[in-house]
């Protein structure tokens, strides 16, 4: 059974002569406890993909059925527990005047979580803060501390599929060691589905089984992960953005 | 003269005073830089912007600046009067930001800027400066410069608007270029176009180049030199080329803690931060 499936997929903005079609007919596939990245230059429709799945963009055609739940134009309350997301910019997406109590237990009631104070303290060990931090605010946190808030938030409902938009662009290479490995953790411990949208092919290759490639809204290609180490690609576009990825100097 | 370093700077300190006391954000830097491409490393906070700022004489109050030296060119810096500073800046050192969206203003067309740039440094009529402009924006490697004049910053693509920053920077020919993060906003594919303009620039016209990054690989691909920063203070310095043998355990940190297509590992390495670091003399990049 497959976690996510599409078919078909168009979302445009914009109508007439303004019209500019960000995704075109794009069909994929990712199987239950799946690893999936979305790849490709800024403006390729990578994101586009992850907020039509998440519903956050109303303009789109297809078929979109995530965990055995065919998608309408209004996503059903159960549909937001077993999908979330997580966004690219921990600065900018934690309330500044809330602290990491409220964000969390607002998620929480959102999701009708019983036992808010238990389930607290073991999302809070889930993401490696523990429960000195429950009530700070997020400018006393670093970057890395609100992206594990922002990763605990995703998984205040249980959710099966996490949404991962640029997790760790905006952390330092050390950071995102950190957040990568608990992101992989997580993964393994609670049996999450990931869909990963990143520009960089290294993180993807780490914590992905298989890519998509994106170009000017459409797919390229589809591959796993052991060709793209090999270099293996199909279609020379992908082959263009491995080599200029390649840039280790060990 | 002609070996005499750029830029020559002896136990740099940057402080902020706060609320909570004195903070020090650069703590007793000593580099020089010649005709060469050095590239500083660090993670945020570590001082590596604040120098690039430092050396700019940009930092404001309650910001100060404190140095044994810093000299351009034999030229004290930090003992000259603003008016003299603002000729400087611009014109003989000049600053490549890292987001083009928050650097080229926004209700100003691109020839306008660039015109405005050059005149503000030489006394060069508007039909020259506007000649200099399209040259420059050819240089780095925009189709169609004529039309590209005409545009407002919200009209280019991000890659494109950091070249027309490159062009702005270059037009009065400076002699040291500071690039701060030139191309953390950029796509991947676009980077290496970039990196290979700034180059080509710094090779044709000789110039000194400080180029600030957190990516250390990107760095030891791209400069000649590296110091590599932590906690305000230089921890280590190597040649690029010789980086692989490089030493300091924060270095290793950083290098190893890069997923890497090639050699695929479970786990990252997470960073162990030994306060002892901290505490080391800051080493010395003086060529």
């Amino acid at each position: 059974m497959s976690a996510l499936s599409i078919e078909h997929l168009n979302v445009w903005f914009g109508t007439g002569a303004e019209r500019t079609d960000a995704v075109r007919d794009v069909s994929l596939d990712v199987g239950l406890g799946e690893s999936f990245g979305l790849v490709g230059e800024s403006g390729s429709g990578k994101s586009t993909i992850l907020r039509a799945i998440a519903g956050l963009v109303p303009t789109w055609s297809g078929r979109m059925t995530v965990a055995g739940e065919t998608l309408g134009k209004k996503r059903s309350k159960a549909f937001y527990r077993k999908v979330q997301m997580v966004f690219q910019d921990p600065y900018g997406s934690l309330h500044p005047r809330q602290t990491v109590d409220r964000v969390l237990s607002e998620a929480m009631q959102l999701h009708g979580v019983r036992d808010i104070d238990a389930r607290m303290g073991r999302l809070l060990d889930d993401v490696g803060l523990g429960a000195g931090f429950r009530f700070r605010f997020p400018h006393q946190l670093s970057g890395g501390q609100r992206q594990r808030v922002a990763i605990a938030r995703a998984l205040a409902s249980e959710p099966q599929v996490l949404l991962l938009d640029e997790p760790t662009s905006a952390l330092d290479v050390s950071v995102q060691a950190e957040i990568l490995n608990l992101l992989a953790d997580l993964r393994r411990d609670h049996g999450l589905t990931y869909v990963m949208v990143s520009h960089d092919l290294g993180i993807v290759g780490h914590l992905c089984d298989r890519i998509a490639v994106m170009q000017d809204g459409q797919l390229v290609e589809v591959l796993g992960v052991e060709a793209m180490r090999r270099l293996e690609a199909q279609s020379p576009y992908t082959q263009h953005l491995l080599e200029s990825s390649i840039h280790a100097i060990r | 003269m002609t070996d005499a370093p750029l830029l020559d700077v002896e136990n740099l300190w940057v402080r902020f005073r706060t609320r909570t006391g004195v903070f020090d954000a650069v703590r007793g830097l000593s580099f020089t830089l010649g005709r060469e491409r050095l590239g500083i490393v660090g993670e945020s906070g570590s001082g590596k912007s604040m120098t690039g700022r430092a050396v700019l004489r940009l930092i404001r109050p309650p910001g100060m600046i404190e140095a044994d030296r810093l000299d351009m060119h034999g030229e004290d810096i930090l003992g000259l009067p603003e008016k003299r500073m603002r000729k400087l800046r611009g014109g003989r050192i000049s600053m490549i930001m890292q987001d083009p969206k928050f650097s080229l203003n926004p209700v100003m067309t691109v020839g306008q800027q660039l015109i405005e740039a050059l005149r503000a440094h030489e006394p060069v009529s508007r039909r020259e400066a506007r000649a200099r402009a399209l040259a420059t924006l050819d240089e780095v490697a925009i189709r169609d410069p004529e039309r590209v004049l005409g545009l407002y910053p919200h009209e280019v693509s991000g890659g494109m608007g950091q070249r027309i920053m490159i062009a702005m920077m270059l037009l009065p020919d400076p002699e040291i270029l500071v690039a701060d993060e030139p191309t953390s906003a950029l796509d991947v594919s676009v980077q290496l176009q970039v990196l290979d303009i700034i180059d080509k620039l710094v090779r044709d016209r000789g110039m000194g180049l400080m180029f600030i990054s957190h990516d250390l690989n990107l760095v030891a691909k791209f400069c000649d030199r590296i110091m590599i920063m932590y906690a305000g203070r230089i921890v280590e310095t190597c040649k690029a080329s010789e980086l692989a043998r490089a030493q300091h355990p924060y270095t290793l940190g950083l290098l190893n803690s890069v997923p890497d297509l090639e050699h695929p590992r479970d786990r990252l390495e997470v960073l162990q931060r030994d306060p002892a670091w901290r505490d080391a003399p800051s080493v010395s990049a003086r060529a």
